[in-house]
């Protein structure tokens, strides 16, 4: 709800942007609020150029209008993996080259310390987050606890109404491995018509039952309201909740759908050199590992997860919270962007679909 | 005299003839009430023709394959609807696509085709990649790099991309899609969500409206016959949730209303409700109702209140004196006075409900959801042409029905205050 209310004065926020050097746009909320901190105002005190954060519902959607109109506001944008190909490959965001990079803490090269996939023609990648599922540990305790992907669907040991997002992207892979397909087949099987059919079947063992969220601070409210008993989330809304507000949440890791956040610049980027000091400022060893300090999104550099990161509360290890955690790894699926850029429209066509009949 | 027979003709004072100098005057006067509704005229252009003419013209119009791939544009331009592809053909395209990997511009024309056929984008990115390795014979190259470029189905979504007007937009928002022959048909049963979204739009979009208008009309009527300062603080009331933010009212019926809310946990307290038959209000097509209409509201008491302060109590009391009962009074002398009041309102409400898309994207679950929902989706998706033909249809369908309401009560009864 926090987002969606931010969405509001984002507008004003537009106006403000006009004479700040460096102007960021990212999701608001607990993880905007983690990337001012980390990224923005290190960045100002390290330069002396100022910087701007300003708030969207999805970062990715106004780029291709501001590029359009030749009235690009933003000089750094936060985007989903998925969106970053896209507008890419569309034109619409200034080409990266990874040689350009910091080399990590300890001088490996940049290209080498990414992991796989973090760098790609247009965007660097700032952490990697995870879809998982989370219950009310007041409602299931002991021995009784929920603990892999299938029993979130198992209504008669665990029962309560659940939390999905409302949408096709990441729901269908979780039913598909809750239905014990492995990891590694999960896109196979799902771009079969006898695939989707079992992803879609699965979700109607407990269509009845499910609530539908749409922004991401929605979960961590639905479980705190006590409307639902467990809920699928992005991770880093949980542990700002059960960590920072000590919230009786725990996470479910098996099933977990990762995938990096990019930072990207628009094309014709008021200030792109600027914007470029600013993402190898932020996307150095530093820099991830600052933010990981604020919320538990893993950095996709080596380096950064050589020494141990801590919470800003001064106490908690990040590790065992970071979806790249190696015991958090043991059922993940990596999110496939040409899975979802070729299948979009026509699985949410069919998932719209499904979720009008009864 | 000769000059008695001709009159003179009438002239001002400095001579010019009178009929001259009047429309000299007149003309004057027009110009300087043009000079002063100009500025409104240019805004409206501005802010409202010029962006639904673009976003019209976008429903029918994506140049984003014929502008990156020419040659083979130019070939479809000069075969016949449903020809096989030929080896000039696949040279045409092979042509394209080096062309495309050096412009980077095969994501563009991916995302184009991808619309009419999924799962084409990424041949088109991947083709792109191995683009300089195609060599002569082309067909055979294209099939070996994937299979798929020998499927009519791709060649038929490239050519019906070929062309940057086109109706593909309108097929997918009415579930139709082209077949490989190049004929039109229903998409298959489990895909089918825009026809029966839009008609689900209208019908929920009419029972808010009778619903504000049930609750409207005798709260409008108490506004409009209470002593003044009675109404004026029952008018702060109406208005006080119309100042508040539209998120802020969404989220306290989202408290009030949801399983674990105040009504339903004081439905339990006091016994009406078992605690696991908690009523189900929030998150679908209810809590929508429910919301939307207290949303909607003060646009349903607003008109109504400024025509029937207006109606004289003279002719009610006229019609009792006469012998009517209350109810023939109130059906023959009042309800027909407060139309253009009920006109206006239900159009104002019926038309704000088509477009919602905040709260039943909050509040709707599944099966609450409406029409600018999925145009919000593909909103941000990119697919703009898309959400133009999905607004366009919406539009379309508004205009209809003001079209009827026109018919029906005439466009010249409406009272908007």
């Amino acid at each position: 709800m926090k987002k969606l209310l931010i969405l509001s004065t984002a507008l004003t926020g537009m106006a403000f942007a006009a004479n700040a050097d460096v102007t960021v746009m990212s999701w608001g909320g607990a993880y905007g609020g983690a990337q001012t901190e980390a990224h923005l105002k290190p960045f100002t005190a390290a330069t002396g150029i100022n910087t701007t954060m300003v708030d969207s519902e999805n970062p990715a959607t106004p780029i291709k209008a501001m590029v359009e109109a030749g009235n690009v506001t933003v000089d750094v944008a936060s985007i989903e993996y998925a969106d970053a190909i896209r507008l890419c490959d569309e034109g619409l965001l200034e080409p990266i080259n990874v040689a350009d990079l910091p080399a990590g803490a300890d001088g490996t090269p940049a290209a080498e310390d990414f992991l796989a996939g973090a760098v790609t023609d247009c965007a660097v990648s700032t952490d990697i987050w995870a879809t998982v599922y989370a219950y009310d540990t007041t409602k299931f305790s002991g021995d009784t606890v929920p603990t892999t992907a299938a029993d979130f669907f198992d209504l008669e040991k665990f029962p309560g109404k659940r939390g999905i997002r409302k949408g096709a992207k990441a729901v269908l892979e979780f039913a598909l491995m809750a239905d014990g397909v492995p990891a590694a087949e999960v896109y196979a099987t799902l771009g079969t018509p006898e695939g989707l059919d079992r992803a879609f079947a699965k979700l109607d063992t407990i269509k009845g039952e499910v609530v539908w969220w749409e922004a991401g601070a929605q979960p961590p409210q639905l479980l705190a309201d006590g409307e639902v008993v467990m809920s699928t989330a992005y991770n880093g809304r949980i542990f700002n909740a059960a960590i920072g507000e000590g919230k009786p949440f725990e996470i479910v890791w098996d099933g977990q759908i990762y995938e990096n956040e990019m930072y990207a610049i628009p094309k014709g980027a008021p200030n792109k050199d600027a914007a470029m000091e600013f993402i190898k400022f932020a996307t150095s060893t530093e820099g991830l590992r600052a933010q990981a300090q604020y919320i538990s999104y893993g950095p996709a550099r080596k380096s950064a997860l050589k020494e141990e990161l801590i919470f800003k509360d001064g106490k908690t290890v990040m590790a065992p919270h970071l979806p790249t955690a190696p015991e958090n790894m043991g059922n993940a699926l990596e999110s496939s962007f040409t899975f979802w850029v070729d299948k979009d429209a026509e699985l949410n066509e069919r998932f719209n679909a499904w979720l009008a009949a009864n | 005299m000769a000059d008695a027979a001709q009159p003179a003709l009438l002239t001002t004072s400095d001579g010019r003839p009178l009929k001259a100098a009047l429309l000299a005057a007149q003309a004057r006067a027009k110009r300087r009430a043009f000079f002063l509704v100009f500025p409104l005229l240019a805004f409206v252009i501005i802010t409202f023709v010029l962006p639904i003419g673009q976003m019209l013209h976008r429903s029918v119009y994506n140049d984003g394959f014929s502008a990156s791939a020419p040659r083979i544009t130019a070939w479809f331009a000069q075969s016949e609807p449903g020809a096989v592809p030929d080896e000039a053909a696949y040279a045409a395209l092979a042509e394209d696509f080096k062309q495309m990997k050096a412009d980077k511009s095969a994501g563009l024309a991916g995302t184009r085709v991808n619309y009419t056929l999924p799962e084409t984008r990424s041949l088109f990115t991947a083709t792109a990649r191995s683009a300089d390795t195609l060599a002569p014979p082309y067909k055979e190259a294209f099939v070996a790099l994937d299979p798929k470029w020998g499927d009519p189905l791709v060649w038929e979504a490239m050519r019906s991309s070929s062309s940057a007007y086109t109706a593909d937009f309108y097929l997918i928002s009415t579930d139709r899609e082209r077949t490989a022959d190049g004929s039109i048909q229903q998409v298959p049963e489990n895909q089918r969500i825009y026809l029966y979204l839009f008609v689900k739009t209208f019908l929920l979009s009419g029972i808010i409206t009778f619903v504000c208008l049930l609750l409207a009309f005798p709260v409008a009527h108490l506004l409009a016959t209470l002593p003044a300062a009675k109404a004026n603080l029952l008018m702060i009331l109406v208005l006080l949730p119309f100042w508040t933010s539209l998120l802020v009212r969404t989220t306290s019926w989202i408290v009030l209303l949801q399983g674990q809310g105040v009504v339903n946990s004081a439905l339990v307290s006091t016994g009406f409700l078992a605690d696991d038959g908690r009523l189900d209000m929030m998150y679908n097509q209810t809590g929508t109702i429910i919301v939307m209409t207290h949303i909607l509201l003060p646009f349903m008491i607003l008109p109504l209140y400024s025509v029937m302060r207006v109606i004289p109590p003279s002719y009610a009391r006229a019609a009792r004196s006469l012998g009517a009962t209350s109810w023939t009074t109130f059906r023959r002398i009042y309800l027909p006075q407060t139309l253009p009041g009920i006109g206006a309102g239900a159009l104002l409400v019926f038309i704000l409900a088509v477009g919602y898309y905040i709260t039943p994207a909050l509040v709707g679950g599944a099966d609450g959801q409406l029409i600018s929902n999925l145009i919000d989706f593909h909103m941000d998706k990119s697919n703009w042409s898309l959400a133009a033909a999905l607004s366009a249809m919406l539009l379309a369908g508004v205009l209809v029905l003001y079209w009827l309401y026109d018919r029906l009560i005439g466009i010249d009864n409406l009272k908007l205050g």
